[in-house]
Order: C-alpha cells, then structure tokens, then sequence
C-alpha cells in the first residue's frame, strides 16, 4: 500500500504571535516550528497502518528549506520517503494543486492530511485534494479502519459521528481519534540515525497557478480588560453580573 | 446575479448558523444590488418563514431529500448546480462541520476562490475583504478575493444576525442536480447524547482536572442544562476517558465561541486558551489564585468548584422560580 502524509510546518502551539512589516508579515523571530499537530495524528495512524499491513509512507510538504528539519524529523518517526516541492507561495488552492500533481502523478492509496493547519486554519487542503483528484474525502476523521478493498471512516459532524465506507484512493483529513495522544510517537535514537539516510527529495513547484485570495494584513484581538475578581461567599454577585452586565444568561 | 445561501438544518429544524448566513446574504446582496436566493432541505412553513423573515428574496427547497443522510459530494454538487444555474457571485455557508467539508468542493468546481472562517461584515464589498480567524484564535488576517465569484464560509456565533424582513418566493429545486460523483456511502450516525452541538451552543459549561473524577461531572451536567448550554473539558480530562472526545475543547479539540464560556477546574493552558479564547464572556472557577486563565477571562472566582458550582446552582434556580 502506499501512503502519502501531506504535512504543514506550523509554528509551536505553545508561540506568542506578533507582526512585522507594518502587519502584513508573521513575525519568526524565536519561533520554534513543528509538525501541524493535526497532521501528526495522520503521520502515526500511517505508521501503525504499515505496522499491520505493510506500506511504504511518504510525508509531503509544499514550502521553504526551512521546513527540512521538520521532515527530517518525520522521517525519524517512521516515514519512508520525505518529499518537498519548493515555493514560497502557501495560498491554499496553489498548495493543494502542488500537493495533487504529486499525489496524481505517484497513484497513493490513501492520502492523509491535517483537517485544518494550526496557523491559517483555513482547512480547505483536503477538500481541494479530493475535488482535484475527484475522490471521497473523509473530514474531520476520528477513526479509520480497512477491510480489504474497503475503507470504513469515522468523521466528526457537528453533533456526533458519521461512519462511512469507501473504497480507494481516499483523502482522509484527520485529528485526534485517529489515534490518541498518548500514541504519538517520539523519534528514538536509531529513527534519527535512520532518517539521515532516507530520502529527502526537493521537486520545482509549479509556480504559474494563479492565487484565488490575497493576505491584506493581520490584527491582534484587543487586550481583555482586567478579570473581576467575585468572592466564593457572593456568588449571587457573580449571577447578578453575568444577567444584567455582560447579558449573556 | 445573486447571492445563494445554504440554510443548514437540524432535525428539521434552521440552525442558528443559517440566520446567521441568511444576515450575511442579505447585507451583502444589498450592498451590491443583487437579490437572495436560499437553499433549505427541511421546507417547513415555519422555516420559509424565519428565512424570508432574516433576508431571503427566493427560497430553493429540497423537500424529498434529506440532509443529514445525504453524502457530502452530492450536497456539494446541489449547491454548485444551483450557484451555475443562478449566477451566483458570493455563496454563503456555515462553517459547521458540514459546511467544512464541502466548501473546497464547491469552490473548485465553481471556479470561485474560499474564504473559510469569516468573523465579521466584510471590510470591502468590491473586490470584497473579509476577516477571519487565525493562529487559533490568537490573531485575525484579512483576505481579499482575487476572483470575481467566491465561496465565504462564517464561523458560527460571531457576526450575528438582525431580521430583514422580506417578501419571498418559494421553489422546488432541480432534483436532477444531485449526482455523487465519488464512491463514498454513508454507512450509520451515532449521534452524542447531548442535544446541544458545542460548536452552536451559546453557553458552554467546561470542567479540567480540578473535578477530580468523571463521577463528579453531575453538577456540570446539572449547571449546563439550567443555563441551556453544552458541556465540554479540557485536555488531560479526555485523555484521561472521564469525558468523551467530542468534549475536548482547545488547540487539539473543538474550537468554539459562545457567549459565555464558564471554565471549572481548568487552569488555562495556551492551548487550552487557543479553542475558546473567542468566547464573547469567560467566568473562570479555580482554587490557585495563580491560574493563567484569570489573565484572559471576564469574571473569576477564587473557590473550591464543589463549593462554587452547587451555589451556582442554586442562584440560577432561584431566579427562574421566581
């Protein structure tokens, strides 16, 4: 079986966002980069599927040098192959059509991608994917199991669970469920040794794609004001505020 | 020229998120001069109603079919067909889960460029630019569509919505327009026990570790259906087991945006903070005066929640007895 992994580079969840450029621009100074954490639930359910299957699994990005670190250390997890088309240009339908001419041109069974990336959260990756390629996409999947031929999803909907059969290729765009936290997979000393000579290859992006939207510039939420602060003992205060201050009960 | 509007519906009921989308649509149809046209899968009287009633200038109905059963790419391929046939130059949908998963396939086949997770009345109407929600709610960006036609999908409880009061036609939609084009089949739902959808619900009552143990969520239970909200935790309490996935709120979870957001027991990690820092009031309910959470939230208390909740409790049913 063969699997491609479509990984964004996103900074720390754990990152104090600021500006630069009059706020047109993320500002990277000491920022620490990882795997969009959306996407590391797909890379380790991949792992585990070529643990009881067999599969060879290629991580995919579209983005800078910078990101190599990143892949490398995908590689250290248990990928097999990491591939990065180059560009600077991070639109989301550009990245999507980079992401699918590799995806079409390598015929992979399953595609597993983040449901959304933690920095722009546009989450429309997977859906163009399988609009592109014209497969089933499988949104916001919590759960994947095969059966032969087939594929049974499980995929969050706003007020439950959605269980679906496919058959392949499917884009499964993915989150916590697919495996659980605690399942991740922290890179060991012989994965790093490993990584080093596993392939790391860099393609030329198709660069004539016309962008659908433009970034005009950032904003920052305004400063909440000072919290007030409601004694144990008075909690009819409390309700009295939340009914006839902030209105919301 | 128009603009279309998908009006999602729940049991058969419009979803809050629709008013909001149908708001949108007609704001957005009255800046350009254009005219609304709303497509429904529940055609109650008393829906066509609350749509004319929001904005809706032309309503599509799709009685025979029903939307929680049907796949995503026949849903996608309605909406599309319809945006053809009808011209349309914005398409207005809820970023729900459902909205989520098909707003690339509509744009891509529809030519259209997708702004996803709008939170406000656009800046610009021609070209138009939007904000939206970004780095998880840590900061906005603003977006500016390079196409003459797009897709703008609204987050959920954050733009609001007033009635516009319309005169409205009703129309059978062209069945023929929903085709699947890709193998995926929709095998069973097994819906949460909760009735409130957490991405929906106006207030959330949401409990971390101070609780304890899973036994001790009754009176979260008891403090969120007073108050009509959902209940939700934080991270360790879903990796724990003591509550279900779907309630995990933060970076990793849910991401949500209710009026009030009441926080027991959790002392506010970034991540934490990264999925409900959009909520419009946060009550914070912690025994460490230190807890971070205090730094972002609108009302706090410093107290034991097996101390503060009951009292809560008890408040609330003071005042609807009365």
């Amino acid at each position: 079986m063969e699997i491609v992994v479509c990984i964004s580079v996103v900074p720390d969840t754990t990152s104090k966002i600021n500006f630069s450029e009059n706020n047109t621009k993320f500002d990277e100074n000491g920022i620490t980069f990882i795997i969009n954490p959306f996407d590391e639930f797909c890379l380790t359910k991949a792992i585990f599927i070529k643990e009881q299957y067999g599969a060879n699994i290629t991580v995919l990005n579209v983005g800078s040098s910078k990101n190599d670190p990143v892949l490398r250390k995908a590689l250290a997890i248990g990928a097999d192959k990491a591939v990065r088309i180059e560009t600077n240009n991070l639109e989301g339908l550009s990245v999507s059509k980079n992401l699918s001419k590799y995806i079409k041109e390598n015929n992979f069974d399953l595609i597993f991608c983040g449901k959304e990336s933690i920095d722009y959260n546009g989450g429309k990756v997977p859906g163009f994917i399988a609009a592109i390629l014209n497969i089933p996409l499988a949104n916001g999947c919590v759960g994947m199991n095969i059966n032969g031929d087939n594929i049974t999803v499980e995929n969050e909907i706003d007020n439950g669970i959605q269980v679906c059969e496919s058959k392949k290729p499917i884009v499964i765009a993915g989150q916590k469920g697919l495996v659980e936290e605690k399942e991740l997979k922290i890179p060991s000393m012989r994965g790093i040794m490993m990584a080093r000579s596993k392939p790391l290859e860099i393609i030329k992006a198709e660069e004539d794609f016309e962008n659908s939207i433009e970034l005009k510039e950032f904003e920052l939420p305004k400063e909440k004001s000072e919290c007030k602060m409601i004694d144990s003992e008075n909690i009819n205060e409390l309700i009295t505020l939340l009914r006839n201050e902030a209105k919301v009960l | 020229m128009c603009i279309l509007i998908f009006a999602e519906t729940w049991n058969g009921k419009l979803k809050k998120s629709s008013f909001e989308a149908v708001s949108y649509g007609n704001y957005l149809a009255n800046k350009l001069g254009l005219t609304t046209k709303t497509i429904i899968f529940s055609g109650s009287t008393e829906n066509f109603n609350l749509l004319g009633f929001y904005g809706s200038n032309e309503i599509i109905k799709y009685d025979s079919i029903d939307l929680e059963s049907i796949e995503d790419d026949k849903l996608a391929n309605i909406i599309c067909a319809n945006a053809k046939n009808k011209q349309a130059k914005h398409i207005i949908i809820s970023n729900t889960s459902r909205g989520k998963s098909i707003c690339s396939k509509i744009a891509f086949d529809f030519e259209a460029s997708l702004i996803t997770n709008i939170v406000s009345l656009p800046k610009n109407h021609n070209p138009i630019v939007v904000k939206c929600k970004a780095f998880s709610s840590k900061a906005f960006s603003f977006y500016e569509s390079k196409h003459e036609k797009s897709i703008l999908t609204l987050l959920p409880n954050s733009i609001g919505y007033e009635p516009n009061e319309t005169q409205f036609t009703v129309i059978e939609g062209d069945l023929s327009m929903a085709t699947s084009s890709t193998e995926l089949k929709i095998l069973r739902e097994e819906k949460n026990s909760s009735e409130i959808s957490l991405t929906d619900a106006e207030r959330v009552v949401s409990a971390g570790r101070g609780l304890k143990g899973p036994e001790n969520w009754k009176m979260i239970e008891e403090l969120a259906g007073l108050i009509n909200g959902g209940t939700a935790c934080s991270k360790p309490v879903s990796d724990m087991g003591w509550r279900p996935h779907s309630e995990h709120v933060g970076q990793t979870g849910i991401a949500i945006n209710p009026d009030l957001y009441i926080a027991i027991g959790i002392s506010g990690a970034i991540q934490h903070l990264a999925g409900v820092s959009n909520s419009k009031k946060i009550v914070v309910i912690n025994t460490d005066p230190d807890a971070p959470f205090f730094k972002s939230a609108d009302y706090g208390v410093i107290g034991d929640a097996f101390e503060v909740v009951p009292k809560m409790i008890e408040e609330i049913k003071k005042i609807q007895d009365s």
